[in-house]
């Protein structure tokens, strides 16, 4: 199939690539552009493994055909970290309360989290509860994922640490 | 010593050894997308395999045209069972002695199975071309329910087995058994339920589930021609064995197979077994000389590879009338798909089903299992539990509280009455187990003081009074289990895979300055061994958890060990990386006996070093010990400071718990609200107790799953009804409820650090207490047994048939 020329900016460098007008977003950020944060675990856009920031909304990148980001703004969990290297909030708090354990949903988790926190600074657990509905995991039980959001939800508005997971 | 010296406790704490609350080492690359799973790997020219699948369940394959397939632009090759036949490859062996078709040859036996391997340049052009190879089949009678499976005029499925009257295990009854199992004493348990004041006798089923990780199965196969080396990387929770597989089924020798197992996104048990896909993946990268990469998409996943459960077992009980138990009798037939490629130690068809007799002191017992074929996916393996674990203790558990409520005894007072004493252990069952170790009656009670269990039953029973007299939908259920695991497998004597002995390994190597490599058999899925190990050595050896590496999966530079299943890592490997640590710290002793020149016997061990009996200002840190042992060792003694242990376990380790759960259910729209949920674990010594934590969240998210929602359904011709995540029920955080957790300790008396593992545990015992609390609400209207899943329209009917919509 012939391919196209697609541009888009990624994490913030401007990146261009060609691939067929049927590739899918995901598989456009993994083979052609050497992403392999965001991942794939479901192929029915339930598992949002696959979930990146696109144009400032949460967006499994299994949804959404390449060419249709042409000219998106988009971050993945590479572009979660400051330039120095310091971690997110999210990523220190995903680690801090032990919110993650294979690691395979984490980068579209935090990538979502990152998302939620900047439409609600400040979710209570319901919220956060409801808030990453569409990214599943099958180690946690979410409980410490709701923690690692409430600890950098607390570090990113500058109030006072709870205690780290049991 | 002066008041500058740290003293030992503070010493101790910085090593962040056992008991520390670790953070875990992994998270640094994977918080940042930095894993390295096998889809991650791209290597020069490689190209990917994709599945043409049956349609059917059962069907003769009559003609496959792969012309069209060929002709995509971009495919390469195209392989079908007869291009691997006349490599002898189009079958391969099971870990449970059968044989398994790697593409199908004359018949299919189930729907999705693998019939050929497409590959191409590109996964795109792979997907295509699978979707162009023409099969013509001819439909065959399906046989679904394992129930039928064995009459008489039931259609022969594994034509491959014709005339074979005797299995791995045993005599063949039928054309559709697989095996008979029996253990225990027949004569004895007939005569106790001859003789019985009570009796109850329930079919309590267990639904095929499957273990659905979130990253599925996959691997990258590359040959390289010159050199006659295959190289390996997949989803491999048993990397080693897979080594070993591959070498008997290709031939290649096993020196000249590397296999490796990277990072890896979740198993519980789906990544135990060989599956086609590697064998057509190795194969099509001998043909093209490329490396070629297999990635099973997620209905492939969960119609094609490693089922589990499926266990249909007739439950009887015998009993006094105060309820002290006297009897256990089961019958279970064992639905094992098309192929028997069950994952368990080979002389153990049924897996430790025979743990069932489970926390009650039985004075005897008796079980028989029948393995059947059915046109069904092939596997059977243990998700996320020891083999074959959980079936019994669901079976056991729901079993009691049948007996409870024949005998209108409080199901907490009926285990009380029955569970085995502290005095008791060591414990052998009446089906021949030795438990190590437990305290069951203070873990019991500690859990129901707790959660407050008899203010739970008050309002209970007034909860009740207001639903009979119609002012209330609502029921409430309280579901109270005690479990009993086994794990570890395991001693020699009784488990081996594939004739290989079920010990496992470590090699532990101290550098000059103070740092380690620690290398394992086992592989972690997500369980933190990297973070874990660490720590057992840094405990042991005096060294900072931080400068101690941990590396698994990687076949050339591990030993041999037989992978992270069962909870077996901590109890076997664990074990194994406390005895390695303890040869290098007794050749440490001799180094420092040397340097402070006083005899062996006159050091004393503290915290990180060697002191002087009696002189503590005299002493040698571990990490000076490391810098002599490349330097300065005593005359005659090897420089180097390493060690590896293989430790064939005396026995396996038996974790227990009680939990309790509270359930409220909406009659007229059959909802389900987990009020609360109370888990106390013991599993001996724990190494990092924040790991434990998790691993307990995450086992019982999978057991609210199993027990509230998950089956692979197929209906009648044979179509997997929930094959996608669509239909195949994954709790989202919205659903899963708030856990609390609890533990006591007791250790494992065999064990070098008493640890008894805990990964499986919670699955164990959380599904039988989910279920218990559903049929809890139900009990006081009269309904005995409800089968799993508890999910809102079984619910719904259970009110419906009880007359409570009237």
């Amino acid at each position: 199939m012939a391919k196209i020329q697609i541009a888009m900016t990624v994490n913030g460098e401007a990146v261009e690539a060609l691939a067929e007008p049927r590739t899918l977003l995901i598989h456009f950020l993994r083979e052609q552009l050497n992403l392999t944060g965001p991942h794939i675990g479901c192929d029915t856009s339930h598992c949002g493994a696959c979930t990146v920031d696109l144009d400032g909304k949460s967006m499994k990148s299994c949804t959404v055909f390449a060419v249709q980001a042409s000219g998106a703004e988009i971050r993945t969990i590479e572009g979660m970290a400051a330039a120095d290297g310091t971690l997110h909030a999210l990523q220190e708090g995903f680690r801090e309360m032990h919110g993650l354990q294979c690691g395979f949903c984490t980068p579209g988790m935090i990538v979502r989290a990152y998302r939620l926190l900047q439409e609600n600074p400040n979710p209570t657990e319901t919220e956060i509860r409801f808030g990453i509905a569409g990214n599943l995991c099958r180690c946690t039980g979410y409980q410490n994922i709701v923690k690692a959001i409430q600890y950098a939800a607390a570090k990113l508005n500058g109030v006072p640490l709870q205690e780290a997971a049991e | 010593m002066n008041d500058m010296t740290p003293t030992s406790a503070e010493r101790a704490e910085k090593l962040e050894g056992m008991g520390c609350k670790r953070k875990r080492v992994e998270d640094v690359r994977f918080v940042q997308g930095r894993g390295n799973y096998v889809d991650d790997l791209k290597l020069p020219g490689m190209l990917y395999g994709d599945f043409t699948r049956s349609p059917y369940a059962h069907a003769r394959i009559k003609r496959i045209d792969t012309s069209k397939a060929k002709a995509v632009p971009g495919v390469l090759a195209v392989l079908t069972a007869a291009d691997l036949k006349p490599l002898g490859l189009h079958y391969m062996p099971t870990l449970a002695g059968d044989v398994q078709a790697v593409l199908a040859e004359e018949k299919v036996l189930f729907q999705n199975q693998e019939v050929a391997f497409v590959v191409a340049n590109e996964r795109y052009a792979a997907a295509d071309g699978a979707e162009l190879v023409e099969v013509e089949y001819e439909s065959l009678p399906v046989v679904i329910d394992p129930f039928r499976a064995m009459a008489p005029d039931a259609p022969v499925l594994r034509e491959d087995l014709a005339g074979k009257t005797e299995g791995v295990h045993g005599a063949r009854k039928h054309h559709n058994h697989v095996f008979n199992w029996q253990i225990g004493d027949r004569a004895a348990t007939d005569a106790a339920f001859n003789k019985a004041e009570v009796a109850i006798k329930e079919l309590i089923s267990y639904q095929r589930v499957h273990p659905c990780p979130l990253e599925t199965c996959q691997c990258v196969a590359s040959f390289d021609k010159i050199k006659g080396e295959l190289t390996l990387w997949g989803t491999f929770q048993a990397p080693h064995v897979i080594r070993t597989v591959a070498s008997l089924i290709s031939k290649i020798p096993e020196h000249k197979i590397h296999v490796i197992a990277p990072d890896i996104g979740g198993g519980f048990g789906n990544k135990v077994g060989a599956y086609s896909g590697y064998i057509c993946a190795i194969v099509a990268s001998i043909v093209t000389g490329r490396p070629v990469k297999w990635v099973e998409d997620r209905i492939e996943n969960l119609s094609a590879t490693a089922f589990a459960r499926d266990y249909h077992m007739t439950t009887e009980i015998a009993a006094t009338k105060d309820g002290k138990v006297t009897g256990l009798r089961v019958y279970t037939l064992a639905d094992h798909g098309a192929f028997d490629a069950c994952a368990d130690p080979s002389k153990w068809p049924a897996g430790f089903f025979n743990i069932v007799t489970g926390s009650y002191d039985f004075p005897t017992a008796h079980v028989e299992v029948d393995g059947i074929y059915t046109n069904k996916a092939p596997g059977g393996v243990a998700y996320r539990c020891s083999f074959r674990v959980t079936e019994a203790a669901y079976c056991i558990e729901r079993a009691m509280d049948i007996l409870a409520q024949k005998l209108g005894m409080d199901p907490a007072e009926l285990r009380m009455k029955n569970l085995i004493r502290r005095e008791q252990f060591p414990y052998t069952s009446a089906l021949g187990w030795e438990y190590d170790s437990g305290d069951y009656h203070t873990a019991l009670n500690k859990a129901m003081d707790t959660v407050g269990y008899k203010a739970l039953r008050d309002e209970q029973k007034t909860k009740q009074e207001a639903f009979r007299r119609g002012e209330t939908r609502d029921l409430m259920g309280i579901g109270v289990i005690f479990f009993t695991e086994i794990v570890g497998a395991g001693p020699s004597r009784n488990c081996d895979i594939l004739g290989i002995a079920m010990f496992d390994s470590a090699e532990i190597r101290i550098h000059p300055t103070g740092s380690v490599i620690a290398r394992l058999g086992t592989k972690s899925q997500g369980q933190g061994h990297e973070t874990t190990y660490a720590q057992i050595i840094a405990t042991e050896l005096g060294l900072k958890a931080d400068n101690i590496t941990v590396e698994e999966g990687n076949t050339d530079t591990a030993p041999y060990g037989l992978g992270t299943y069962g909870s077996r890592s901590t109890p076997v490997s664990g074990a194994a990386t406390a005895m390695a640590a303890r040869k290098i710290k007794a050749k440490a002793q001799m180094i420092a006996a040397h340097l402070l020149e006083v005899h062996d016997d006159d050091l004393e061990w503290d915290v990180d070093r060697f002191t002087v009996k009696g002189n503590p200002e005299r002493f040698k840190t571990m990490t000076e010990l490391a810098w002599a042992a490349y330097h300065g060792v005593p005359p005659g003694m090897e420089p180097g400071l390493e060690a590896v242990s293989y430790y064939d376990p005396p026995n396996m380790t038996y974790p227990f718990g009680a939990y309790i759960c509270v359930v409220d259910v909406d009659v007229d729209t059959g909802m389900t609200k987990i009020r609360r949920f109370y888990a106390l674990d013991d599993c001996g010594t724990r190494i990092n107790p924040m790991i434990i934590e998790g691993q307990i969240h995450g086992g019982l998210t999978e057991a609210f799953a199993i027990a509230m929602g998950q089956e692979i359904r197929y209906d009648e011709i044979g179509n997997v009804m929930t094959a996608s995540l669509m239909d195949y029920f994954l709790p989202t955080a919205v659903e899963t409820p708030h856990w609390e957790t609890d533990w006591t300790t007791t250790p494992s008396p065999h064990h070098p650090i008493g640890a008894k593992g805990v990964g499986e545990s919670p699955n164990v015992g959380g599904v039988p207490c989910f279920a218990n609390a559903v049929n809890d609400a139900f009990g006081f209207l009269g309904s005995t047994h409800i089968a799993m899943p508890h999910d809102q329209w079984r619910t719904w009917t259970v009110a419906e048939n009880l007359g409570l919509h009237a």
